[in-house]
């Protein structure tokens, strides 16, 4: 996919999941058991998935096989990158078809045996996925009791599965194993209408908490990722880089790097690249080539970045309208106008990106740290012109991903290479100076806000203009009579790749929004969070916001000087997250300490609160990062911020001793995301506590000690 | 220039032919398929590559073959005794304290060191020690537990 389209999908916070599959048959290739599979139609009544070319649609999409030895293949498009999906969706799995976690062997990701899937993103796997999962094992249940009802000769309604045998109600003596029952059989099942799927109350293994499955092969390094693939003859590829972005090639001289034994040297205009079977000695000789750069004026740096983006994000959209703002105004008794900032941010994962690549016969087979792999197949397929069943994407682990790894740059390199040295094995491991370089960051942006309350403490106009981070957390959730929200983005605004960051743009908003929200409270001197509540309209916002403050302990009484407690609340992949953390401030540095942070989540049912847990401690842990410390510098096209020591993620010294997280109870609505929503709501919480605990109005991110102690002696 | 260096790896003696400035990161994991270590910065600033050298946490990223020659090199691989893991594993695998798993072999090197050097470390002594290796998925909170709770299954002798 084009980046400028990318972006527009993935800042959009859907409803229903996006769609485009792919024809494909996997019968073919499965041996025997009990194979479930879904036609489109089935798919749109079980997850609310509206395609946009039925034509594209698999007619065999298989989701789950009940093996011959009882085991159960589940066969999934999304990767595993730390989330836990490979344990939530195998727990919906277990539980819906009966069987114990352990008999599950989930598949992931390999484009050869899993069926279409738009990628691992958007926090849409457990909103989207995992309803199609239950359904087919609601089915392959079904379909085990009927054989069952056929082997022991008693009628369906009096038998009952459980934990991965079926038995007669009455004596349950009498009864028949899966494996029994799968051996010698090759039972291919679509759905012809929904399953009956269980009830919350019914559930054994939904709903209860499950450590990690794949925790042993990651302890013990066993657990493969990308870079760590060997083929024999592998070699390793280094590419020679630009100083910056937009520099243009003027000259190369690679014959040092060539006179180096064991060294192969590849060019293709200016894609330069050395080639060796030790890694270390292939980075040595890339770096004797000698290629001179012309590299293009300055336009803006970390600093002057958010007046360019005013003046070239100049393609407005309206996302969200209601009332009239002229009526708002007059009805307000108090105006407030405020423009908040944020810089460009880093993925980071630790695991940089990496590819292992073979092409061999005008096929081409890959390894790639992508949050993608079909994504990753249909690009490589017209990069090379292959037909797509041509390219075969492995499963892989992910060392992280949080939307960096959505744009596979790092693949198309590898295939370009494989395909120069046809035959022979090849990596690509980004170096972290080539990740800083190449990473798609999270968008510097600009959010101005205009609004009006009345004395009372009522919203009554709300103008909401924000910049380069889209419509992402934006839903007008507090019910503000005369509103308005527009997006803003333009062409060739920023000198190097932008993109998905962990709930793409919302971080951003929601720091504004709830910024905005205490700066009216405290201007009347209102408790933010008797504020919020007066102004809140929607339900499962109040759900989760009253379960954060009660669980803290929230009083009106203020802490003592130099402490302060901070709310912000949004909304992200359907769920309404609140975090109110409390910190202290050191008005001599300007040093800010998280001490605690409570998250309150409506999210629906919750498959693995445990796994729900850890996402949301890792929001907070993750999320103090962009709060505090983390800001991309650079010099238009030159990112300058290189490696972990000039760019700062949080460190074990840095993060709350206390991390609490709970969700409101609501386990008979649908699942809602959850690796995602919570991180929106850090640095607005963050930025609200610095201002009560010392007066700091902070209005960029991160908020950094300088910006504290700039914004003291406003205060 | 290629020379012979020996050395023990994971409890066997090994010899190698190799140029002694080359990094012990590469050699673990091309040389000896050894993949368990993590390459993440390569300047020594996340903590991804560590391994033990005679018992110290050492980031393998920056330590020369040279440095490496004679001493005793313990990698995530050679941590669990066949399947039994070690107390630091078994505490990270029961406390959920790791989630894309990449950082996951440095932070459980680095742990081992540490409590081999302080087998009851106090929270602050834990925040000194595992100060410098990084995670982005933010699962420190769960890897104080582990550590914690691994400091006291190994202070009852398992």
């Amino acid at each position: 996919m084009k980046p400028d389209k990318i972006n527009e999908y993935y800042f959009h916070d859907f409803d229903t999941p996006p769609s485009g599959m792919d024809r494909r048959d996997f019968l073919r290739n499965l041996g025997g058991g009990v194979i479930i599979v879904f036609s489109l139609s089935q798919l749109s009544f079980i997850s609310g998935m509206k395609s946009r070319n039925e034509e594209e649609f698999p007619k065999f999409n298989a989701f789950l096989r009940v093996k011959e030895d009882g085991r159960v293949d589940c066969y999934s498009g999304k990767i595993e990158m730390g989330q836990g999906i490979n344990t939530s969706l195998a727990q919906t799995l277990a539980d819906e078809l009966e069987i114990g976690l352990d008999k599950v062997d989930m598949i992931m990701g390999e484009t050869d045996l899993v069926p279409h899937d738009d990628g691992t993103w958007g926090s849409m796997t457990t909103r989207f996925h995992d309803p199609l999962i239950r359904a087919a094992a609601a089915e392959a249940r079904i379909v085990l009791i009927e054989l069952a009802s056929e082997a022991l000769k008693i009628p369906v309604a009096e038998l009952i599965a459980e934990n991965g045998i079926v038995y007669v109600k009455a004596d349950r003596s009498k009864k028949i194993t899966y494996a029994e029952l799968t051996k010698g059989q090759k039972i291919v099942r679509s759905l012809s209408e929904k399953p009956p799927l269980k009830k919350a109350a019914q559930h054994k293994i939904i709903g209860k908490s499950f450590l990690r499955t794949d925790a042993v092969q990651k302890v013990t390094g066993k657990a493969l990722y990308t870079a760590d693939v060997r083929l024999p003859g592998l070699l390793y590829a280094k590419i020679v880089r630009p100083p910056a972005h937009g520099a243009k090639l003027t000259s190369a001289d690679t014959s040092a790097a060539e006179a180096k034994p064991g060294v192969k040297v590849l060019k293709d205009g200016d894609f330069i690249v050395v080639l060796h079977a030790n890694p270390e000695k292939a980075e040595e000789a890339k770096n004797l080539v000698k290629a001179n750069w012309e590299i293009q004026p300055s336009k803006a740096d970390n600093e002057t970045i958010f007046k360019h983006i005013l003046k070239t994000a100049t393609e407005s959209r309206v996302r969200h309208k209601g009332g009239e703002l002229e009526t708002g105004k007059k009805e307000s008794e108090i105006l407030f106008e405020s423009e908040y900032l944020d810089g460009y941010k880093a993925h980071a994962s630790i695991e940089t990106h990496a590819a292992t690549a073979l092409y061999e016969k005008e096929e081409l087979t890959i390894w790639a740290s992508s949050q993608t792999p079909f994504g990753t197949r249909q690009e490589l397929a017209d990069l090379l012109k292959l037909p797509k069943e041509k390219i075969h994407v492995k499963q892989i682990f992910l060392g992280g991903g949080f939307g960096g790894k959505i744009y596979n740059r790092q693949a198309t390199e590898a295939a370009r290479i494989a395909k120069m040295v046809e035959g022979t094995p090849v990596q690509i491991s980004w170096t972290r100076q080539e990740e800083f370089m190449y990473d798609m960051f999270r968008s510097a942006a600009v959010v101005k806000i205009n609004s009006g309350i009345t004395k009372g403490g009522t919203i009554k106009y709300w103008d909401f203009n924000t910049y380069c981070a889209g419509d992402r957390g934006t839903d007008p959730f507090y019910g503000v009579p005369n509103h308005q929200t527009v997006t803003w983005n333009g062409k060739d605004i920023h000198p190097f790749g932008t993109g998905a960051w962990r709930a793409p743009g919302n971080p951003t908003n929601t720091f504004a929004r709830e910024s905005h929200m205490d700066i009216m409270a405290h201007k009347i001197g209102m408790d933010p969070l008797e504020f919020r509540l007066k102004n809140l309209k929607d339900q499962r916002a109040v759900n989760s916001l009253k379960l954060a403050a009660e669980k803290f302990g929230w009083t009106k009484a203020k802490p003592p000087k130099g402490t302060g407690r901070g709310i912000a609340l949004g909304i992200d992949a359907g769920t309404f997250a609140t975090i109110i953390v409390e910190v202290t401030v050191n008005e001599k540095t300007g040093e800010v300490k998280v001490n605690r942070a409570v998250v309150g989540q409506d999210m629906g049912q919750v498959i693995n609160p445990q796994g729900a847990a850890i996402q949301a401690e890792g929001c907070v842990n993750m999320g103090l990062g962009y709060s505090l410390y983390e800001d991309i510098e650079f010099d238009w096209g030159k990112v300058i911020s290189s490696n972990f020591n000039n760019y700062s993620l949080p460190l074990f010294a840095n993060i709350p001793p206390v991390i609490e997280s709970y969700t409101f109870d609501a386990q008979d609505e649908p699942p809602q995301g959850g690796g995602e929503p919570a991180i929106i709501c850090m640095g607005g919480a963050v930025a609200n506590a610095v201002f009560e605990a010392c007066g700091a109005r902070v209005f960029r991110l991160p908020v950094t000690p300088d910006r504290i102690l700039e914004a003291l002696k406003k205060a | 220039m290629e020379e012979k260096i020996k050395f023990e790896l994971n409890g066997k003696p090994v010899e190698v032919q190799l140029e002694k400035t080359e990094k012990l990161l590469w050699v673990l994991r091309t040389h000896f398929n050894l993949t368990g270590t993590k390459y993440g910065c390569g300047e020594g600033y996340c903590g991804s590559c560590t391994v033990l050298i005679d018992d110290e946490p050492v980031r393998s990223c920056g330590t020369t073959m040279e440095e490496v020659a004679g001493k005793k090199v313990v990698t995530i691989e050679g941590l669990a005794n066949g399947d039994k893991l070690h107390p630091v594993q078994q505490a990270f695998v029961e406390n959920d304290a790791l989630q894309c798993g990449y950082c996951t072999p440095g932070m459980i090197m680095n742990a081992v060191g540490l409590l081999k050097r302080n087998p009851s470390p106090t929270r602050q002594e834990i925040i000194d020690g595992m100060n410098d290796n990084l995670c982005r998925c933010g699962a420190h909170t769960r890897i104080f537990k582990a550590i914690e709770s691994a400091a006291e299954t190994m202070k009852g002798g398992k």
